[in-house]
């Protein structure tokens, strides 16, 4: 219903400290699902409450649904938002905790009731209406957070970090609800905090990965945003390639020997591995770094792609899958590689790892990507 | 560390609880047997009177020299003001110490805290010249202006350190809901310091009943005096005559309300003291 426009916003707590924010531009579509993550202090949060009016704009414009709205009261911008403690009133029944934000905005009282009862039955409330806070439980307790923004009919729906106080199996449940919610209420545009990175690969339409620490003033809040899948196969920096996925993705240390417009060659560990990048604009010799997810190294005697020999550390047997840690020569940091099925090596087993050129990313000193000129296979 | 006391123990534990009580509830008892005797039976040290009577209660409410029960109702109006003006300056002095962080917070806290180190003697001149600027001499409604300087600074102090430790997110969700400061401490935060409140309130009310000094120098009407002044006043029927039976009676009447309260609110005060202890 409203789209919600970051126009070179910063963010600075006190004059004299460093930005918080740095010049985010980020656009949220109308009905969109967009998730805010990210390393701790990188401002994901600071981010959500400068849309719900909860924290000043430094500098730059924030517009909702096209009006800017830097300067509006919280109650006056059309959003709801659901805290991670989820502050309900504790001396108000959950039917009252629904209805206290319309009461303040002196809606009528049948409007109200109405409003409260069906947003109770799309949460399976209903029976809970008269019960205190106190005597919820904690997936309770949220889905009345839910229910106080719905009531609302907000055109933008905030959360922040709204499953990191319950349990692992009520938190999957619950994403599935949120997700279900954003299909239901269809029009309204969500923003949602998280440090979770299985949240916001799996809710969201939009991710906006944001940068931290020192980053934040090189390269400005913002590290990469767009579909998960984007972020997944063709991440821009280092940055973004190491913080989605888990386990974090492979760096090996390179030397740029030849650049073509379909494919580059690099020395690694001694050999002379293809990676399908366009890195013409970096110099040759130069330093870099090639990545790739462990779930695409290949374990192979013979076959296609770079042959890497290494030796086995460790094995971590997860059932599905079993994560091998190798050892592939001096200069290289240990590598993690996913492997179908249990694997029955065992630690100092020899084997031969196969880097394929399409599976491989490359990144600059700088840590920034070389374009890809193949796709990966989603 | 065993959870179950030892049978000594109990009894020990239980013997000075009784010790306690028996030493802070004699001289009220002791108060009430006199205020039921009169003449020579005053003198007769004895806890259960012989031939209790009802005269001193009686001679008390009906004198027309000194209007008794309208010195109570000077008190309670007195007491009941300066507990709503402590209570209402003191919950929105606390939300602004407490949740609104601006410079010299701390500097204006402990000048709050300073003023009620001054001695009631110490202010005594300055306040007196402040009443009569006011108009307020010689009338019970303006003791409460002087009250507040001890109930205030208390009040305030205990407010803050409650209102300090309730949830911000609760605070900003109430902002969300489209609430002012107002309503913020009206509808979220009052009803969730209620057990602070009482406890101050109650104890607010305790320090402007008793005051003595104030109500002696700033009022001279008879018929505007409070309770602890008039009681000092009571006078026999001659010079040499100290009318025990009476002025034992009257600090029966004063002393009822104030347990009364206590007893109606103590589960309150118990909570409050404890309350904010342990999250949850």
């Amino acid at each position: 219903m409203a789209r919600i426009d970051f126009r070179q916003v910063r963010k600075r707590y006190a004059p004299g400290l460093p930005l918080v924010i740095k010049d985010a531009d980020i656009e949220v579509g109308s009905g969109e699902f967009c998730v805010f993550v990210g390393p701790s202090g990188c401002g994901k949060s600071t981010l959500l409450r400068m849309v719900a009016g909860l924290e000043d704009i430094t500098s730059g414009d924030l517009l909702i649904g096209g009006q800017r709205v830097n300067d509006l009261p919280p109650a006056k911008r059309g959003v709801a938002m659901v805290f991670q403690s989820y502050a309900l009133y504790p001396h108000m029944t959950v039917a009252e905790n629904m209805a206290f934000g319309l009461r303040t905005l002196g809606a009528d009282k049948a409007a109200i009731e109405r409003k409260v009862r069906a947003a109770a039955e799309m949460l399976q409330l209903t029976p809970l209406l008269e019960r205190l806070p106190k005597a919820l439980s904690g997936g309770q307790r949220q889905r009345v957070a839910i229910g106080r923004a719905i009531v609302k009919e907000p055109r933008v729906f905030l959360f922040d970090e709204p499953l990191s106080n319950l349990d692992a199996a009520l938190r999957a449940q619950t994403r599935l609800e949120i997700a279900r919610l954003h299909r239901d209420l269809g029009s309204a545009s969500m923003v949602y905090v998280t440090h979770d990175q299985v949240e916001a690969m799996t809710l969201a339409d939009k991710i906006v990965l944001l940068h931290a620490g020192p980053l934040i003033e090189e390269r400005g809040s913002v590290a990469q945003a767009g579909p998960p899948m984007a972020l997944y196969h063709r991440p821009a920096s280092r940055f973004v390639a190491e913080f989605i996925g888990s386990p974090r993705m492979n760096m090996l240390p390179a030397r740029l020997l030849d650049a073509q417009a379909g494919h580059a060659e690099v020395e690694l560990a001694g050999q002379r591995v293809r990676v399908a990048v366009d890195a013409r604009h970096l110099e040759r010799q130069a330093d870099v770094q090639v990545g790739v997810r462990p779930e695409h190294v290949v374990v192979a005697d013979e076959g296609e792609g770079a042959p890497l020999p290494a030796s086995l550390l460790h094995v971590e047997r997860l059932g599905d899958t079993s994560l091998l840690y190798v050892d592939a020569g001096p200069g290289l940091d240990a590598l993690t590689v996913r492997v179908e099925g249990a694997a029955a090596r065992a630690p100092g087993a020899r084997l031969t790892l196969r880097l394929r050129a399409e599976r491989l990313h490359l990144f600059d000193a700088a840590g920034l990507a070389c374009r890809r000129t193949v796709e990966l296979p989603t | 560390m065993s959870t179950q006391r030892s049978r000594a123990a109990s009894a020990a534990i239980y013997g000075l609880a009784a010790l306690v009580t028996l030493v802070s509830v004699y001289p009220f008892l002791y108060a009430l047997s006199t205020s039921l005797k009169t003449g020579s039976a005053l003198f007769d040290p004895s806890l259960w009177p012989s031939g209790a009577s009802l005269r001193n209660y009686a001679s008390l409410l009906s004198d027309g020299e000194q209007p008794f029960p309208r010195h109570v109702l000077n008190s309670i109006g007195v007491s009941v003001a300066v507990v709503a003006l402590s209570l209402a300056l003191g919950v929105t002095a606390a939300y602004a110490l407490g949740r609104v962080s601006f410079k010299g917070r701390g500097l204006l806290l402990g000048t709050i805290l300073a003023v009620s180190m001054f001695p009631q003697v110490a202010v005594l001149a300055g306040m007196f010249e402040l009443i009569r600027a006011l108009g307020l001499y010689n009338r019970a409604a303006g003791l409460v202006l002087p009250y507040l300087i001890f109930t205030l600074p208390f009040t305030v102090w205990v407010l803050t350190t409650f209102m300090k430790q309730l949830p911000k997110e609760l605070e900003e969700a109430a902002i969300m809901d489209g609430c002012g400061p107002l309503r913020i401490i009206g509808q979220v935060f009052m009803p969730l310091l209620w057990p602070a409140l009482v406890s101050t309130g109650l104890l607010a009310f305790i320090a402007a009943w008793n005051e003595f000094l104030f109500a002696l120098t700033f009022v001279l009407d008879n018929d505007e005096r409070t309770v602890p002044v008039s009681i000092s006043l009571i006078s026999g029927a001659s010079l040499y005559d100290i009318p025990w039976g009476k002025i034992m009676a009257a600090s029966v009447l004063v002393t009822l309300p104030l347990i009364a309260l206590v007893l109606v609110f103590q589960r309150k005060i118990v909570s409050g003291l404890t309350a904010g202890a342990v999250k949850g």
